[in-house]
């Protein structure tokens, strides 16, 4: 019940060495504060297993919870339009507090996009079946809640702690 | 603890508080898929926790015409507030009194904690288990495997 049903593809934001022995995906929520917890948790993880992870964010906005999830959500997929995937995804995660139209056009600023465009594309929905597509590929593959973690394709349904993710991938790596 | 009711069995009728002053009878849904969750307790933290998941996803349920229903031992008053905070758009069911009475219908009730389990029911139109899940407790079971049994009931 709990595999990852779709696999990494070339649609997905990626980060690291796409020949990793071990991938860890990860379907959040912009506005989600375990997954705001978890965020610098990931980047410790990757800073630890360095070329041996790749590491895959996927989008799974709780918008009847959190009502600028959705919006944050699709303004990272435009920033990747313009290959500011990760930027504008740590900046939304560290300001996580000031979600909305006003911290999109200062950070679209930040990384050098058009902020204009930006609110175009909110108000437009352009990428509204982008992130509902990650959000139903994470429905189909037994995501729970924010965040899910998956660790070569298998649900990790532990705590997401620091030495419990590293325990987890570890695990993978042994027996890989 | 007995066993989860398995596909193929009639579901036990039931009549609860889904209110605190109206009730449901699973039999009046006759006719349609019902998904019945049966969960612990109300008030879970953990973000998007599985009612609150659910919630998001209720068209999904909707496209198979089914109905989802929550049920726990809370009581219909304790319901309310959960419901109204978190803007659940289902019915939360009320197992309240005699406490537990239909969880253990199902083979869902933990008598040493006094809580139903986190089981998952799909009902066929006409009344049958067609699908059973009783997930460990600390797990939130998601909804994939609701869906999954949703497609696959008869058309």
């Amino acid at each position: 019940m709990t595999k990852l049903r779709t696999p990494v593809g070339p649609k997905d934001h990626t980060q690291g060495n796409p020949d990793a022995p071990v991938t860890l995906v990860e379907y959040g929520d912009y506005e989600c504060p375990h997954c705001g917890r978890a965020y610098p948790i990931v980047h410790r993880v990757q800073k630890h297993f360095g070329d041996r992870l790749l590491f895959v964010f996927r989008n799974f906005p709780l918008t009847q919870s959190h009502p600028d999830a959705e919006s944050a959500a699709e303004a990272a997929e435009y920033a990747a339009t313009q290959g500011k995937f990760w930027e504008m995804h740590d900046a939304l995660y560290e300001n996580q507090d000031r979600l909305g139209s006003e911290l999109y056009e200062e950070l679209a600023e930040k990384f050098g996009l058009d902020p204009i465009a930006l609110n175009a594309s909110l108000d437009s929905g352009e990428f509204t079946d982008r992130v509902r597509a990650d959000f139903n590929s994470g429905i189909r593959s037994g995501v729970n809640g924010t965040p899910t973690f998956f660790i070569n394709g298998q649900r990790h349904d532990g705590p997401f702690d620091y030495p419990a993710l590293v325990g987890a991938i570890n695990a993978v790596l042994a027996e890989s | 603890m007995a066993d989860i009711l398995p596909a193929g069995t009639p579901a036990p009728d039931f009549t609860l508080p889904v209110t605190p002053d109206q009730k449901l009878s699973l039999k009046e849904l006759r006719g349609k898929p019902v998904i019945l969750a049966f969960y612990p307790a109300d008030w879970s933290p953990v973000c998007g926790d599985q009612m609150g998941l659910y919630n998001e996803i209720l068209s999904e349920f909707e496209k198979h015409g089914a109905k989802l229903l929550g049920i726990s031992v809370d009581g219909a008053w304790c319901h309310e507030a959960f419901a109204s905070a978190r803007g659940f758009r289902f019915p939360l069911l009320a197992d309240f009194e005699p406490k537990g009475k239909v969880s253990r219908d199902y083979g869902v009730y933990r008598g040493d904690a006094g809580i139903s389990e986190r089981a998952l029911f799909v009902i066929d139109k006409n009344g049958v288990i067609a699908w059973s899940y009783c997930s460990p407790i600390a797990v939130n079971p998601g909804a994939d495997g609701i869906l999954d049994a949703l497609e696959a009931l008869p058309k």
